[in-house]
């Protein structure tokens, strides 16, 4: 056992020799080494947080083809600094009538909700937090908690918009964690598991992505819901709410939601990655050690990043009664027969070679895809001849 | 884990007291979601981890916020004025005290009142256990499917009573 193949265990044992050394206790040791292996994660997220300030702020410019920063540092790359510095120097605005303490609880559970996910994520089979055989419920616990950190501002803000956006957001968000639910249930049948570190390990075949390719987009379409973003964004809007619940935040408190918000999509797009593609398996790339299988799963998340990135620049906002009937209509009852499926296939095809399970999986999911693209179709169809009248012949089939 | 205890449990009463003490409702609320994460946290501590997590996702993301809705969508003034004791609060005291003390002399007198809990053998899933103790016909089916049905029969209310017949 050297650092190049297990560095958490390697470096951990090494501190606590160097403790007990010292003549401490070896149980506040090791919660003291316990401490230190947190207070290193958390930091590190925050830096790739300060970073993802200037990657978004460079992939919007790209979509939208303009240049992005470009002027403090080579690329811009020392912006984002400059703008943590802005925000710090700003005044810190208290309005009359907040209720102070759930004002300023409000912001510091909205970053705590999302640093507690990297907990349980398997950077590598060796460098992770915990392996809870709850993980995947660990997460939709986790999004409980920011659901309430967006209500606390919203209530404690004593404003109008702050309180209609919070109510927005978090409707959108108790409506879209069902379809999410669902989706991650299918993950936990294949795999046999609800730790990630086991969901990860069972992807080493086939990634849950061909086996499931529907079950991969639910998610993904929920987690840009549960995120807020566009085009799900129901909690901003210039002309209706402003700010949403923010609105009231200045400063650092502004910048910790901000902060809060770039890591959480981050966050979903490595659980898209660990979930769907494969978690830290790269073609056997991973076996070059667990720095590399580490490196893996954070390029999977910057890939999972950019594509919630690629749906906020590209797509419109939706209405909200639209988006609650697209979730409630569609996803749902989508997930739930994804679902279904899923599980009967997996106990149906026991036993049977890998390939043929992935075959027909893929198969079965293709067949839904396309019973609800028809289905889709013929309700379009009802609805247009409403609007319209019954469907007048079109030019060519008058011309044959 | 004892000091771990404590701390919680003195969380979880203080939380409780402020829950029916505090004038504001929506204080009262999130003080409840303070005392509801300390029964979470006394789970986690008694290695049910899925309890505790059951307990964060239900009661803080589903029950909890729920509350909070209903009362900012009940009354405009969300403050509560008046005296916050009647002349009967003597019998309610009474009452709490003599159940404490009632549950106090049953548990010490339970023969596994004093004993250490045996430790977990490794390997031991209890979420597996949990799963297959809920569906095998010889151990908690029945109530299982009860729950399900009750809970079904809710939502088929709630979508009636809501649903606007054009």
């Amino acid at each position: 056992m050297n650092f190049w193949t297990n560095p958490i265990q390697v470096t951990a044992s090494w501190l606590m020799s160097l403790f007990t050394g010292w003549g401490m206790a070896q149980s506040l040791a090791n919660i003291l080494i316990n401490l230190l292996g947190i207070v290193i994660l958390v930091t590190i997220m925050l830096v790739i947080d300060i970073m993802l300030v200037w990657i978004e702020r460079k992939v919007v410019a790209r979509f939208q083809d303009r240049l992005g920063p470009n002027r403090v540092g080579p690329f811009g790359l020392i912006q984002p600094f400059a703008d943590i510095i802005k925000l710090f120097i700003k005044e810190n605005i208290t309005p009359v009538g907040v209720d102070k303490v759930v004002y300023n609880l409000a912001p510091v559970l909205s970053v705590f909700s999302v640093l507690i996910l990297w907990a349980i994520i398997p950077l590598a089979p060796t460098i992770l937090g915990v392996d809870l055989n709850v993980g995947l419920l660990y997460l939709v616990a986790a999004g409980a908690i920011g659901t309430l950190s967006i209500i606390m501002a919203g209530w404690s803000s004593n404003n109008k918009f702050a309180l209609l956006g919070a109510f927005r957001q978090v409707a959108a968000m108790i409506s879209y964690e069902i379809p999410m639910v669902v989706a991650l249930l299918i993950p936990t049948i294949l795999a046999g598991t609800m730790g990630m570190l086991g969901i990860s390990q069972a992807q080493q075949g086939m990634w849950y992505v061909f086996l499931s390719p529907l079950g991969a987009l639910i998610f993904l379409i929920s987690a840009v819901a549960e995120l807020g973003r566009a085009p799900f964004d129901l909690s901003e809007g210039e002309s209706e709410v402003v700010a949403g619940f923010h609105i009231e935040y200045s400063g650092m408190k502004f910048g910790w939601f901000y902060a809060g918000e770039l890591l959480h999509a981050f966050t979903f797009g490595g659980f898209w990655g660990i979930l769907f593609f494969g978690g830290y398996h790269f073609f056997g790339l991973e076996n070059w050690g667990p720095l590399v299988a580490a490196a893996i799963v954070l390029f999977k998340a910057l890939l999972g990043y950019w594509v919630i990135m690629w749906i906020k620049y590209t797509l419109m906002r939706i209405r909200i009664d639209h988006m609650l009937a697209f979730n409630w209509k569609f996803l749902v009852p989508l997930s739930l027969v994804v679902l279904m499926v899923t599980a009967l296939l997996n106990t149906l095809l026991r036993g049977i070679s890998a390939w043929i399970i992935g075959l027909s999986m893929f198969l079965a999911n293709a067949l839904i895809a396309w019973i609800t693209i028809e289905i889709l179709r013929a309700r379009t169809q009802t609805e247009r001849e409403k609007v319209e009248g019954p469907s007048q012949p079109t030019m060519e089939a008058v011309q044959h | 884990m004892t000091i771990l205890f404590l701390i919680t449990a003195v969380v979880i009463l203080a939380s409780a007291v402020m829950v029916v003490s505090s004038r504001n409702l929506v204080h009262a609320a999130l003080w409840l979601v303070s005392a509801l994460f300390g029964v979470a946290v006394l789970y986690a501590l008694l290695n049910a981890g899925f309890l505790a997590v059951v307990q964060v996702v239900i009661y803080i993301g589903a029950i909890a916020i729920l509350f909070i809705f209903a009362v900012m969508l009940t009354r405009r003034e969300m403050r509560d004025t008046g005296p916050g004791l009647n002349q009967n609060w003597w019998i309610s005291a009474l009452i709490s005290l003599l159940t404490f003390g009632g549950l106090a002399v049953l548990l010490s007198n339970w023969s596994g009142f004093s004993q250490t809990s045996p430790a977990i053998p490794s390997g031991f899933d209890a979420v597996q256990s949990l799963g297959k103790a809920l569906i095998s016909p010889d151990a908690f089916v029945l109530p299982f499917e009860v729950a399900s049905i009750l809970l079904v029969a809710a939502l088929v209310g709630s979508v009636y009573i809501a649903f606007n017949r054009k």
